[in-house]
């Protein structure tokens, strides 16, 4: 099996608030919350020494995108430890808006929405060869990305003509489009921006919009667990499916999100219909055929024994779920809360519980409370996810970057680094580029660390 | 789901809730008696004014 490289990036919601007051506009908190990056960095888009990127994106979304990473967990781990990253630059700017005399408590959610239908999202790099047309395989792959919300879902109360109802996806309703090059103005599902960050004779990035930003990590690890496995699937030409092309994937991708048993059909392109589940189960029974006739990796075998349990127990009615998926694990909480409470699944108590269970904070998040309560559990371990903050991946390119960055603190020596070049900013502006992300090794970068600490 | 189901059949009341949890093993009274905990927690952190705190949540578009 070839190996990939994997990146996640996340965009979290930002507000400070007073007694449910809003204290500061979105722009302010997002300007304290970076004033300590733009300290030390000079900028608001800084690369940390664990080879992530941390940045204040458009629509002042404080963003954390993970290193380069050589397996899915491994991703899923950076991913998490970007909460701990964020969460520390809350700490700081509320103790700097304190000394300022400025009162108010800054939430930052890892979601996927507003109140006012602004959406920001999560969006999944993966590596692929340039040979690899994505033209000749988006067509199957969109069902398959379609209905992944039934696993990796975040869980949503919308308002709809019938009263509100607790859908899977936070996305499903921001999505306008297949395939595009659009990302603000008409998010799609796949974006086009091939930035392999890497030799593009050699590779491409496949770059997947359309997935919501995971707290719990058997729903994150599912999301690009199975789409890893997915992706090995449609990359063989050898390995034949029947097309699924499905009628109108927007309004599809809809109506999955609004029927959490995944039972409710849509419409294929040949005119059948298929189910959220029939769609998954389909791509599971195919991935286990893969994996006994072509391999999978053992991770990806790890993860396809999730995916398969995962499916059975929404099969047998949720029984299960409630302490692994986001989705469930969101419904669960919110229906006993409603119930204790009486209260409908629009009173604003249970619309503030929606959004507070991605709150990133250790403590007051919701999520997190459950998690620490034994209420949530993790089927595949992500792994040290405090080490991850400061550490970079030691097989990839991160390795270099992480090296190279923290040598440069340690010699108070100014550098400047992108994906693919690291540079020293003296006279000789020496740079090197490193265009294989597989390579955690480099004679140059050597020189290079040797030269800073000379 | 269970609860949810249970909710749509009492109508929400709270009298027939009680009634509702009535299979009395040991493990679903612990972990009804562990959720109740988690809820007072929850009661706890939630926001006191939720209605301007859910409406004041407003962010420009991502991406």
């Amino acid at each position: 099996m070839d190996p990939r490289i994997y990146g996640l990036e996340t965009e979290y919601g930002i507000t400070c608030t007073l007694k449910g007051q809003r204290r500061l506009t979105p722009d302010e908190v997002a300007r304290y919350l970076f004033r300590s990056v733009v300290q030390w960095g000079r900028s608001s888009n800084v690369f940390l020494e664990n080879g992530g990127r941390l940045y204040l994106d458009v629509g002042s979304h404080p963003e954390f995108a993970t290193p380069e990473c050589d397996s899915i967990v491994e991703a899923c781990r950076y991913e998490k430890a970007g909460e701990l990253i964020l969460n520390d630059l809350v700490r700081n700017a509320e103790g700097r808006m304190r000394d300022e005399g400025i009162r108010g408590t800054i939430h930052l959610f890892k979601n996927n929405t507003d109140s006012a239908g602004n959406s920001y999202g999560c969006h999944e790099n993966f590596l692929t060869r340039r040979a690899n047309e994505p033209v000749d395989y988006e067509a199957q792959f969109i069902p398959f990305l379609v209905s992944r919300q039934l696993t990796s879902g975040a869980g949503k109360i919308v308002m709809t003509g019938r009263g509100p109802v607790y859908c899977l996806s936070q996305r499903a309703e921001h999505i306008w489009e297949g395939v595009s090059s659009a990302t603000t103005r008409s998010r799609p599902i796949i974006n086009t921006r091939d930035e392999p960050h890497a030799d593009a004779d050699t590779y491409r990035r496949l770059h997947v919009i359309v997935g919501d930003s995971n707290m719990a990590d058997d729903s994150n690890v599912l999301k690009v667990g199975t789409a890893a496995i997915v992706l090995r699937m449609l990359e063989d030409a050898s390995f034949a499916m029947r097309d699924i092309t499905l009628e109108s994937p927007i309004r599809a991708i809809r109506e999955i999100s609004l029927d959490t048993t995944g039972r409710r059909p849509v419409r294929l392109a040949s005119g059948r219909e298929m189910s959220a589940l029939d769609i998954q189960s389909f791509f599971l029974d195919h991935a286990e055929e893969f994996a006994a006739t072509r391999g999978l990796t053992e991770e990806e075998t790890r993860v396809l024994d999730l995916w398969r349990v995962t499916l059975a127990r929404i099969q047998n009615g949720g029984a299960g779920l409630e302490t692994s998926l986001d989705w469930a694990i969101k419904q669960h909480v919110i229906n006993a809360f409603a119930e204790r409470h009486s209260l409908p699944l629009d009173a604003p108590e249970v619309l503030a519980l929606d959004l507070q269970y991605h709150d990133i904070d250790p403590e007051r998040g919701v999520h997190n409370l459950l998690r620490q309560r034994g209420a949530v559990t993790s089927t595949i371990e992500v792994g040290d996810v405090v080490g991850a903050k400061d550490h970079a991946p030691a097989g990839t390119r991160a390795h270099l970057r992480g090296e190279f960055l923290r040598n440069a603190r340690e010699a108070g020596r100014d550098v400047t680094v992108d994906w693919v070049h690291l540079k020293i900013n003296d006279q000789a502006q020496r740079t090197v580029a490193c265009k294989d992300p597989f390579r955690s090794e480099d004679d140059r970068v050597d020189k290079l660390i040797a030269a800073l600490r000379a | 789901m269970q609860e949810r189901a249970k909710k749509h059949a009492s109508g929400g009341r709270e009298d027939e809730q009680v009634d509702a949890p009535a299979a009395p093993s040991g493990t679903s009274d612990r972990i009804k008696a562990e959720l109740d905990d988690i809820l007072d927690e929850i009661d706890g952190v939630l926001e006191e004014n939720a209605e301007e705190f859910v409406k004041n949540y407003v962010q420009k578009g991502g991406e």
